[in-house]
C-alpha cells in the first residue's frame, strides 16, 4: 500500500509529467480550450498508459532488449486503437472534439518513457500504480489548464456559466495563442513558489561553506 | 481545393506548430541555437516528406483493399519508426556529411508527433499522392518557419538579463511562442 501512495505522489507532485517533467507537450496544448476536454484527453492517455504499463509489466522478462522499443510502441498502438473505438462508441463528442490527439497517443512522449523507465523493470502491480499516479498527474494538469482558460476564454466551466454576464470573455484564451501563454505563466507561478520556498530553507539553516549542496539552475531544454 | 490553397494553409493559416501543436518538443526542445533549429528544420522536412510518401503508399494500397484501415494507428508508427531507422542507417553510410549535420536530429523525429500528425491529417483529408506531398511540404516548412523564427528570439532573450528569474527557459519560451502564434493568427483569412 505503502507503494501505491508513493508512486500515486509520485505522478501527481514530484515528477508531474506536464509541470515539471514537461514532456507530452502537444496534447496539453492542443486540447486543454475546455476543461471537459482536458479531463476526456487526460483519462484516455490514462487509460492506455494503465493498459500499456501493465502488459509490458507482465513481458518484460519476455521481451529482447534490442527489440524492447518497437515492442513497447506495437503495444501502445494497440491500445491507443482500443481506446479510438471505445471513444468513438460512447463518446463520439469527445471523439470529434479531440479529433487526430487521440491517435497521436501513440507518440505521447509519458506513456513510452513510463514504459521504458518503470514498466519495463517493474512488476505487473507497481507498474499499474505508477501508470495511475502518472496518469492522474497528467489529466489534474490538463483539467487545470483547460479550466483556466474555458473560465477566462468563455466565462463557463465544464459547459456551466460561472461568471457573471458582465464579464466580456477574452476569446484569445480558448485560441491558439492562449494554450502557450496559459501554460506559460502557470509554469512562471510554479518556479516562483519553489524560488521562494528555496529561498526560505536556505535563510534559516546557513548553507554551509560549499555550494555544491544547492539545487542548480534546472534546464529545460 | 486548388495545390497553392493547400500550400499557403499549411504554411501560414493552420502552422502546424503555432496553431496545430505539434511537434512542441523539438520546438521547444532544440530551439535555443539557430544552427541546431535549421538543422532540426530541416531533417523534419526530409523525413516529413519520406513518412507521407510511405504512409500513403500503404493506406491506399495495403490497409484500403484489405479493409483493415481501423489498423492505420499501429502500421503508420512502424512504417515511421522503421522508415527513421533506414534513413540513419543509409545517410550513415553513403552521406557522412549529411549525417554529421542531421544524424542527432533523426532519432528524435521518430517521437515527433508532427511527422504521424501530418500523415494522420492526409489519410482524413482524403488527399491524392500529390496533394499529400504538396501538403506535408508546406506543414514541414511551416516547422522550419517556426522553429527557426523561435531560435532568433530565443538567442535574443538569453543576452537580456531583464528576464524575471522564475520566468527563465520554459515559461519565457511558451510566451514567446503565444505571441509569435497571435502574430500568426493573423494570416487566418487568407486562404
Amino acid at each position: 500500500m505503502n507503494l501505491f501512495w508513493e508512486r500515486l505522489q509520485n505522478g501527481i507532485f514530484k515528477e508531474n509529467p506536464t509541470f515539471v517533467l514537461a514532456i507530452g507537450m502537444c496534447p496539453t496544448l492542443a486540447v486543454t480550450s475546455s476543461a471537459t476536454n482536458g479531463v476526456g484527453m487526460g483519462l484516455a492517455a490514462t487509460a492506455v498508459l494503465l493498459g500499456s504499463n501493465a502488459v509490458i509489466g507482465a513481458l518484460r522478462k519476455v521481451i529482447p532488449d534490442e527489440i524492447r522499443i518497437p515492442s513497447f510502441i506495437v503495444i501502445i498502438a494497440g491500445f491507443v486503437t482500443l481506446i479510438q473505438f471505445f471513444m468513438q462508441a460512447w463518446a463520439p463528442g469527445l471523439d470529434t472534439s479531440l479529433g487526430i490527439f487521440i491517435p497521436l497517443i501513440v507518440v505521447n512522449c509519458i506513456i513510452l518513457g513510463r514504459a521504458e523507465a518503470y514498466a519495463s523493470k517493474n512488476p505487473v502491480l507497481p507498474s499499474l500504480w505508477d501508470a495511475l499516479g502518472m496518469g492522474l498527474g497528467f489529466t489534474l494538469a490538463l483539467t487545470l489548464l483547460g479550466s483556466i482558460r474555458e473560465i477566462l476564454g468563455a466565462g463557463s466551466l465544464f459547459g456551466f456559466a460561472v461568471l457573471p454576464s458582465f464579464y466580456e470573455p477574452a476569446l484569445i484564451m480558448v485560441l491558439a495563442p492562449g494554450a502557450f501563454l496559459a501554460l506559460g505563466i502557470v509554469m512562471g507561478l510554479i518556479n516562483y513558489r519553489a524560488l521562494r520556498k528555496k529561498r526560505k530553507t536556505l535563510r534559516i539553516p546557513s548553507c554551509g561553506s560549499d555550494c555544491s549542496s544547492c539545487p542548480s539552475k534546472k534546464d529545460h531544454s | 481545393m486548388t495545390l497553392v490553397a493547400i500550400f499557403v494553409g499549411a504554411l501560414l493559416t493552420n502552422n502546424i506548430v503555432l496553431s496545430k501543436f505539434l511537434g512542441i518538443c523539438p520546438f521547444l526542445g532544440v530551439s535555443s541555437k539557430i544552427k541546431t533549429a535549421l538543422g532540426m528544420g530541416f531533417a523534419v522536412i526530409f523525413v516529413m516528406l519520406l513518412a507521407s510518401l510511405m504512409t500513403w503508399l500503404l493506406y491506399n494500397l495495403v490497409l484500403l483493399p484489405l479493409g483493415i484501415t481501423y489498423l492505420y494507428t499501429l502500421a503508420f508508427i512502424l512504417v515511421i519508426a522503421a522508415l527513421v531507422q533506414f534513413v540513419e542507417i543509409v545517410v550513415r553510410k553513403y552521406y557522412p556529411e549529411l549525417y554529421k549535420a542531421l544524424g542527432i536530429f533523426l532519432p528524435l523525429i521518430t517521437t515527433n508527433c508532427a511527422v504521424l500528425g501530418v500523415a494522420v491529417i492526409n489519410m482524413n483529408q482524403g488527399y491524392s499522392l500529390v496533394q499529400s506531398m504538396v501538403h506535408t511540404l508546406g506543414a514541414s516548412l511551416g516547422f522550419l518557419l517556426a522553429i527557426l523564427l523561435m531560435a532568433g528570439l530565443r538567442e535574443r532573450i538569453s543576452e537580456n538579463p531583464d528576464v524575471p528569474k522564475a520566468l527563465q527557459g520554459l515559461p519565457i519560451s511558451l510566451i514567446t511562442a503565444a505571441l509569435m502564434s497571435i502574430a500568426f493568427l493573423g494570416f487566418s483569412g487568407l486562404v
